[in-house]
């Protein structure tokens, strides 16, 4: 039975609907996660492509913000310098609550092509906290939209009302050397 | 061939003192820093030299020489349809002097030339680095630089900002490895 046919029989049967506070914070943040806007190298061209008409990400509520102040989600797509490092945790900061980081791509993992090099961040994981690692160099649209269901799995696992807000889900930056 | 062979009896007639040598679809001058300009305006401004264009300014090190380091301008006059090769050899401490009075497209080529390999241009209005952070330490394509540099960056919770440190490269779950593979 489908999710509308279920709806209609429960509202027919008692005029209400039921649901968990949770599931229903969760339903509305997973429904239009808005992604700031920030393309690094080529990486940002297969996120183009996903934004795009033929894999159309706005069927899942994703629109590119181009502020960090109205953004839920940054996706670290190509190569973080050490140059750019402070900028990108800059923007980071000023995302407001609840946020979420997707790392797209090799470089952005874990240094990728670049690991040994002298100029680039080995993993945006040490700059800021990431949700979702996506694979690939650069990931295919594919891969990166299965990532952003992938987050969006992971928000559904979350008991914002239960636990109080940030508290659960929320993941740490890497704490690589103490 | 007969395009390089008159530009060649061009050089000798209005650069003679100049050194000079050839490759087989190449002519390249060397001039010292103190004769760079006078060089640089003549083949600029004489009529039938005519090299309006720097197309590109590359620095090069060669630890073993006594002076390590060349500057390598290449030229190019569009209307003359003819290109040539200017190099420059330096030390460490020697600077040589800016050619942005000659061309504005030296401006950046002299910045990068700069932080790369740490060759000083007298006269440049901004010798910032241009590519690397400004507080950048080294000059990452000499050949004794180290490949993975010598510090990184990382946030640090405790003061809430991204930190630079030195170079470390420990990662979790990663088995340990060899830092700056030759």
């Amino acid at each position: 039975m489908g999710v509308i046919e279920e709806v209609r029989q429960e509202v027919a049967e008692r005029g209400f609907l039921l649901a968990s506070a949770d599931k229903l914070v969760n339903w509305a943040r997973t429904s239009s996660m808005w992604p700031m806007t920030f393309g690094l190298a080529c990486c940002a061209v297969e996120m183009m492509h996903a934004g795009a008409s033929r894999y159309d990400l706005d069927r899942f509520g994703i629109v590119f913000r181009g502020s960090p102040r109205q953004s839920d989600v940054m996706i670290v797509a190509g190569t973080l310098t050490h140059k750019m490092a402070p900028a990108l945790r800059k923007l980071y900061d000023q995302m407001p609550e609840p946020r979420w980081v997707i790392s797209m791509g090799s470089c952005a993992n874990g240094g990728g092509y670049y690991h040994h090099g002298y100029s680039v961040v080995r993993g945006c994981d040490t700059i800021v906290p990431v949700d979702i690692f996506i694979p690939g160099c650069p990931p295919t649209a594919e891969a990166f939209i299965y990532g952003i269901l992938q987050l969006h799995k992971k928000i559904h696992r979350t008991h914002t009302v239960y636990s109080g807000w940030g508290v659960n889900g929320v993941t740490q930056t890497r704490n690589v050397r103490t | 061939m007969e395009k390089l062979d008159h530009l060649e009896q061009l050089l000798t007639d209005r650069l003679p003192h100049v050194e000079r040598h050839r490759l087989s679809d190449a002519i390249i001058l060397r001039v010292t820093p103190d004769t760079l300009l006078e060089t640089m305006l003549r083949l600029r401004d004489d009529a039938d030299l005519d090299f309006k264009q720097m197309i590109d300014l590359a620095g090069v090190h060669y630890p073993g020489r006594d002076k390590p380091f060349e500057v390598v301008y290449q030229l190019l006059s569009v209307r003359k349809n003819h290109r040539l090769r200017v190099k420059v050899a330096v030390d460490e401490q020697t600077p040589v002097p800016s050619v942005i009075s000659v061309w504005w497209s030296a401006d950046w080529f002299e910045r990068e030339a700069y932080e790369m390999f740490g060759i000083l241009f007298a006269g440049h209005p901004d010798l910032r680095r241009l590519l690397t952070e400004y507080d950048f330490e080294g000059f990452p394509l000499r050949k004794d630089f180290p490949l993975s540099g010598l510090s990184e960056v990382r946030y640090d919770p405790a003061q809430k900002r991204v930190i630079r440190q030195p170079l470390q490269m420990v990662h979790p779950n990663r088995e340990p490895y060899q830092v700056n593979p030759a």
